[in-house]
């Protein structure tokens, strides 16, 4: 049963974690070696979605071509290897968030759901009428939609923490705000739009002074930054398994035992139930409690591989890589008159957000898809924070580790490009 | 000419940084608002519509250049066509982004509006060019509603 599941590649095969090495990094990201408009694809959009290496795309492959059955249901051997891959990948998301106990580690389609599973259960029992929810204004829509459903449906009143020029919490404004009919808490750990760090574990110390729980929005964070849910202490926290190197359709939702135990579940039907009859149902044992329904099997096993693969090239190597790169692309986009970057925090990871003067940031983006760098222009679901630096979008390159300083060249040689169309 | 040439022409980039009739109107007897949430491009139409003939036509908002230059571009043309003049006008400059003009091998007689023939080439960018437009039939039929791309 184990063989079918056991990874063939050649970083396996290393005794120890070899030094960061990008040339060899990119080899394992089949998307990468493509051209685009007769380019070489410069792919800087990884905050809207990251590649998947080849081990995330063969663990997928594998279990459809020889595991596929549903889980937790069948008695027959592909049914019991199915069940054993899918759970195997829980456990990998739980020791990826270094959670004590792989029942806290819920499977949902993404971030998005996650939140929503817990404004739905959470919020639904516990935000009455006069209550407050507490979220910062560099949240993205997936972060304040949810609460505001809640919100108006409780009579209840959504709060907002502001943010400094730099793109940062205020932090003594978040304090403030925090008060007797707060009762929840929601918050990103890394801005999309702005890339901003926020200090969670400050955060989550502020709130359970007030005893109100704490999400974290980890959607941002998870790819470029180590996560240890019990250090931070927080509540819940929630990924998307698309931006961490995983496929599309599977994320994870992070709950204390004991919180996850006391709520109500999320959707009903199949296998989040113990039993049924038409007078009653008994609700299954968390977390199968909020996985009602068939899962996404084959993307949870996707999701374990890319865990899986980062391991073995090591959260702290990509996150010391990245912060050089960042660095090294804030400087080059600085440098040219004209660029200005959004969202200056001191504690930046993954995003570099910019607009040109006298140029739309969708200009800018079509110029530079025909020189074959991806980024995206817009809101990036994050209205409320253009609004706050008063500008109707931004142009926003967004890092993984399989980038190089010669893509953020090509990113600078472009935007050049576009100040000599628009002279 | 490369189709970045052809989409970002000199009469587009001269139109989106300097944009005519770009005012609000005074005595306007119709207005209507545009907007894609996509990419955040808002536009205003005001009209003075004289029985059926658009006596006076200008535009306010921001958007990119193409969105710009086709609301400043469209100011110019529209003023002094009736209704019936506007919607034709309409139907052959959307068959000529979407590429249709180009399948039926037409010409059809657009004057200035051919400098938006290079969009034909960047789908996700038809919107852009056709905000305005949307805007305007809106604002012709009298409905006060935002347009919006979506």
């Amino acid at each position: 049963m184990a063989t079918t599941r056991e990874v063939v590649h050649p970083s396996t095969r290393e005794p120890s974690a070899p030094a960061f090495d990008v040339r060899r990094i990119r080899e394992d990201f089949p998307i990468l070696k493509q051209k685009v408009h007769g380019k070489p694809l410069v792919y800087l959009d990884n905050a809207a979605t990251s590649q998947k290496p080849a081990v995330v795309i063969e663990a997928m492959q594998r279990f459809y071509t020889q595991d596929c059955s549903n889980v937790h249901r069948g008695v027959h051997l592909l049914s019991e290897r199915a069940t054993q891959a899918y759970e195997d990948a829980r456990v990998k998301v739980q020791n990826f968030l270094h959670a004590a106990d792989a029942r806290e580690t819920v499977f949902v389609r993404g971030t998005t759901e996650a939140i929503n599973l817990v404004a739905q259960t959470y919020g639904r029992r516990h935000v009455q009428a006069g209550d407050e929810v507490l979220i910062t204004a560099m949240e993205h829509h997936s972060n304040i939609v949810p609460w505001q459903i809640l919100c108006e449906e409780k009579g209840a009143a959504l709060r907002v923490a502001p943010i400094n020029d730099r793109g940062e919490l205020v932090l003594d404004e978040f304090e403030k705000l925090l008060n007797a009919r707060t009762r929840f808490v929601s918050v990103a750990h890394v801005s999309n739009a702005l890339g901003t760090i926020n200090p969670v574990r400050q955060l989550v110390q502020m709130a359970h002074r007030w005893n109100v729980p704490i999400l974290i929005d980890g959607a941002q964070a998870v790819p470029h930054l180590e996560v240890d849910v019990q250090e931070l202490d927080c509540d819940f926290y929630a990924f998307s398994g698309h931006k961490l190197f995983g496929p599309t359709g599977i994320g994870a939702l992070y709950g204390k035992a004991r919180l996850l135990e006391a709520m109500p579940p999320y959707q009903g039907g199949g296998d989040m139930i113990s039993s049924v009859s038409f007078e009653k149902t008994i609700y299954n044992h968390i977390p199968y409690k909020f996985e009602a329904g068939t899962p996404s099997i084959a993307a949870a096993i996707g999701l374990g591989a890319a865990i899986d693969y980062l391991n073995r090239v090591g959260m702290q190597n990509i996150a010391s890589y990245e912060h050089a790169l960042l660095s090294y692309a804030t400087e080059a986009i600085a440098q040219i008159p004209g660029a200005h970057i959004i969202g200056r925090a001191r504690e930046k990871a993954g995003v570099l957000s910019f607009v040109l003067d006298g140029v739309h940031p969708h200009d800018i983006g079509t110029i530079l898809d025909r020189e074959g760098i991806a980024i995206r222009t817009g809101h990036h679901c994050a209205q409320p924070v253009m609004e706050r630096f008063g500008v109707p979008a931004t142009a926003r390159a967004s890092l993984a580790f399989y980038n190089t300083k010669q893509d953020i060249n090509a990113l600078a040689a472009g935007i050049q490009l576009v100040k000599g169309i628009f002279g | 000419m490369s189709d970045l040439d052809g989409l970002y022409q000199e009469v587009i980039l001269d139109h989106s940084k300097k944009p005519r009739n770009c005012r609000a109107m005074e005595g306007a007897n119709r207005r209507a608002d545009g907007y894609n949430p996509l990419c955040g491009d808002k536009f205003t139409i005001y009209l003075k519509l004289q029985d059926d003939r658009i006596a006076d036509i200008s535009f306010q908002g921001t958007g990119c250049a193409i969105s710009t230059a086709s609301a400043s571009i469209l100011t110019e043309i529209l003023k002094g066509k009736t209704r019936a003049e506007a919607e034709a006008l309409f139907e052959s400059f959307h068959d000529l982004v979407t590429g249709k003009t180009r399948e039926k091998g037409e010409t059809p007689a657009l004057g200035k509006l051919a400098v938006f023939s290079g969009v034909c080439g960047f789908p996700v960018r038809v919107k852009c060019a056709t905000l305005v437009w949307h805007t305007l039939r809106t604002a012709l039929d009298g409905d006060q509603k935002v347009t919006t791309t979506e």
